[in-house]
């Protein structure tokens, strides 16, 4: 299996058995930011969003990892849209044929219809009233979640930092907000009531279940059993309701995974102790996931986008460090091993199996 | 006709020589020129509005200068990589380091 390794120094394609030690099949992109990549499962074909510290951020595309890689047109805003994008943060298989979303900062959806070689605005949530409330969080203002809905092109919600969730039920032409029951803790308790600036850290929803969706807060674990309508804290039992990245479970619905972090203040792992929680339960309850992960003197940090499954029964699990490393589990969390470090710091993981 | 030079990793983008002569009576029109001709550095050096990117740097017979800057036939355009590039940026408004979520 292959795994794609953003970095903040490029693209590493890294190559072993599940759950494995993995070599380094190739470095692409050296000294540029690879904030995402991904492989499509549906042409083989793979993406990166690559930021270069001087010439800015471009997506590129391959049929051949370890081959050339051919710069996208855009995402880039029109001209009159004022605006210029920052980073892409994300890119995600739409549900019609060679179908993409792209989720940008500053916060922008874009689509592309002929398998990422070329992207276009999403005007209709570029253009809602609201976004001139928009406000940034530590990243940025960014849209960093698209979660499509199985077999339904037409629905498709997205989370955005600091801005909420957002929904579509007609294909992104028109946007509504998804934010019930999200309580920001962060603000003053008079100012939480409709409150625009909603931190949204990471959301993903249950492809078995496709109103099921779970979502990482600033401050928060949520799930919501009614597609991104109203939002219920399940963060009761982790030892920080503060994190970023989430995996759910492909093949079961009430199963999910977080790397909980300290607080915004510090963002490592909570007394240097390495673990994954996991809910079988839809959030009623919670368990460490320790067996191979450092318990002492791990003070690491894991990046939204850095934790990824294989898509298997059960899932292959796998995640990327701020410090360079990357551990893997084949068995659903039950065991891990460190799979790679020394690498760069570690932007995003997906597998490309 | 004005002279543009590019660093190393946009001419190897680009497939130009070290030196392109391009038509244009300002700097950015002329930079828009240079990227529309080469598709493979459309974007690198102007963002979508038109602006030189951040930490990109444009001289003009040695002198750092905004795109709306006049050019003439005989002037020299250079195009260098900032020593402020390439690190963490820190995004307007946010309260860290961008790589922090």
């Amino acid at each position: 299996m292959d795994l794609l390794v953003g970095t903040r120094k490029g693209l590493f394609v890294l190559r072993g058995e599940n759950g494995g030690p993995m070599e380094i099949a190739s470095r692409r992109f050296d000294g540029d930011v690879c904030e995402f990549a991904i492989k499509d499962p549906r042409s083989g074909r793979y993406l990166a969003s690559v930021t270069s510290g001087f010439y800015g951020p471009r997506v590129f595309h391959t049929m051949v990892a370890e081959g050339g890689w051919d710069q996208a047109q855009g995402p880039a805003f029109p001209e009159d849209a004022g605006a210029t994008v920052e980073r892409t943060w994300v890119i995600t298989p739409g549900e019609e044929d060679d179908v993409l979303w792209a989720g940008v900062a500053p916060a922008a959806l874009f689509r592309s219809e002929d398998g990422g070689e070329s992207w276009a605005l999403n005007p209709g949530l570029w253009d809602v009233p609201e976004r001139a409330e928009w406000s940034p969080g530590a990243g940025g203002l960014c849209l960093h979640s698209i979660c499509t809905w199985p077999g339904d092109p037409a629905r498709i919600a997205v989370g955005i930092s600091a801005a909420g969730v957002w929904l579509s039920d007609d294909g992104g032409y028109s946007w509504r907000r998804g934010v019930k029951g999200i309580v920001p803790g962060y603000l003053p308790e008079d100012a939480r009531e409709d409150a625009i600036a909603l931190c949204v850290h990471n959301m993903h929803r249950a492809p078995l279940q496709p109103d099921t969706l779970y979502m990482q807060f600033h401050g928060g674990v949520y799930r919501s059993d009614d597609a991104g309508e109203t939002w219920q804290d399940i963060a009761a039992g982790l030892p920080s309701d503060f994190g970023f990245p989430m995996v759910v479970d492909p093949h079961d619905p009430n199963r999910a995974f977080v790397i909980p972090l300290v607080g915004a203040e510090d963002r490592t792992t909570p007394g240097g102790s390495l673990r994954v929680y996991e809910t079988r339960d839809r959030g009623e309850s919670w368990r460490a996931l320790v067996q191979g992960l450092p318990q002492e003197g791990a003070f690491h940090t894991i990046l939204r986008q850095a934790f990824a499954h294989d898509g298997g029964d059960p899932p292959g699990l796998y995640f990327g460090t701020e410090q360079g490393e990357v551990y893997g589990s084949a068995d659903g969390g039950a065991h891990w091993a460190l799979v790679a470090s020394h690498l760069p710091p570690v932007t995003s993981v997906r597998c490309a199996p | 006709m004005a002279v543009v030079s590019l660093p190393s990793q946009l001419r190897d983008r680009a497939g130009s020589g070290p030196e392109v002569p391009i038509d244009g009576s300002t700097v950015g029109q002329i930079l828009a020129t240079l990227e529309h001709n080469y598709p493979g550095i459309a974007g690198w050096i102007l963002d979508e509005t038109g602006t030189i990117r951040r930490h990109v740097n444009v001289f003009l017979n040695g002198e750092r200068v905004p795109a709306e800057t006049a050019v003439s036939a005989d002037d020299r355009i250079q195009v260098l990589p900032a020593i402020s590039g390439g690190a963490s940026v820190r995004t307007p408004g946010s309260l860290g380091s961008r790589y922090r979520g």
